[in-house]
């Protein structure tokens, strides 16, 4: 499977994406600058963390506009997974992938430690190797992952299954405790905490590894299908 | 040419807690009469007259100033004065 690694002035979770992908995963990836760029030929889009624009205006609202968040769409429109984590997720609800929008922290300080998260759907691409109401760690690390939707949406999410992800304490004032949501096609998956930087037990936990080996069996799988 | 301030707020209902942050602040340095505070942005453009412009303020606004998820926001438009 073919990744790129969306890299934006001011992001600096690429190398961590890429490393997890490349390094640990052994696939394909490519960190791939955001101007001039071609997504055309790869299979799966990661957005990284970090602060692309130093976090101007609102997080991820002047990188929502670039040309290469058209390519995302298009992308995202035939089905293609797209996973943004922490300042990839604030880029998604900003260009309007997924709903909802990521706010400062409910006590305004910057959060950099291990979380628990439950996984409350393990039926998506991403997350087919975890078990229902499974207790995960992954770190956290951001000023402004306080998700907010109005009632409306929040019971949308709910219908149709899309929150994936909820914090067990929640560290940040997310409505519903929500860490990561996913749009109704189930491509698209937008998450605060940091799977990528939980890849190797040795740095405190490697249950974000289980997210991207299911991706690449659920893309294997679908593929063989489709060329049988 | 015009000066278009724009201004964005939280839309009511959206917790915010810099403006509480900032109101306790205030409290606390004895400006007991302060009963809340939110905090917005302000934004200075300087745009070409033309036609529909009001229209595409707006559409600015929409697409980029402001998150209608969360935010609201209005704007003035003032002739601009030459210096």
């Amino acid at each position: 499977m073919r990744f790129a690694v969306v890299v934006f002035p001011g992001s600096n979770c690429d190398r961590d994406m890429y490393h997890a992908v490349k390094d640990v995963l052994g696939e394909e990836a490519e960190l791939v600058w955001y101007e001039n760029s071609n997504l055309a030929d790869y299979d799966g889009i990661l957005l990284p963390g970090g602060f692309s624009y130093g976090d101007y205006l609102r997080s991820g609202a002047v990188a929502a506009t670039s040309d290469v968040m058209k390519q995302v769409k298009e992308h995202a429109a035939k089905g293609k997974p797209v996973l943004g984590v922490c300042n990839g997720f604030q880029v998604l609800t900003e260009t309007g992938l997924l709903p909802g929008a990521l706010m400062r922290n409910e006590k305004l300080s910057f959060m950099c430690h291990q979380e628990e998260l439950i996984v409350e759907n393990n039926q998506t691409m991403f997350t087919t190797g975890y078990t229902k109401g499974e207790v995960v760690r992954f770190p956290i690390a951001h000023g402004e992952g306080n998700y907010f939707c109005d009632a409306q949406t929040l019971a949308d999410l709910q219908t149709n299954n899309q929150i994936v992800l909820t914090y067990r304490n929640n560290p940040n004032g997310s409505v519903a405790d929500i860490a990561g949501i996913i749009n109704k096609e189930g491509n698209v998956l937008g998450m605060m905490p940091h799977p990528e930087r939980a890849v190797e037990s040795l740095l405190g936990s490697d249950d974000g590894l289980t997210l991207f080996k299911s991706l690449v069996q659920n893309w294997r799988e679908s593929h063989y299908v489709a060329n049988a | 040419m015009r000066n278009v301030t724009v201004f964005v707020t939280l839309k009511q209902g959206v917790l915010d807690p810099q403006g509480k942050a900032i109101q306790e602040s205030l409290n606390s340095l004895g400006y007991q009469e302060v009963q809340g505070a939110r905090v917005g942005k302000y934004i200075e453009l300087q745009v070409e007259d033309g036609p529909n412009l009001e229209a595409r303020i707006k559409e600015m606004c929409d697409k980029l100033l402001a998150n209608p998820v969360i935010e609201d926001y209005s704007f003035d438009v003032e002739e601009a004065v030459r210096s």
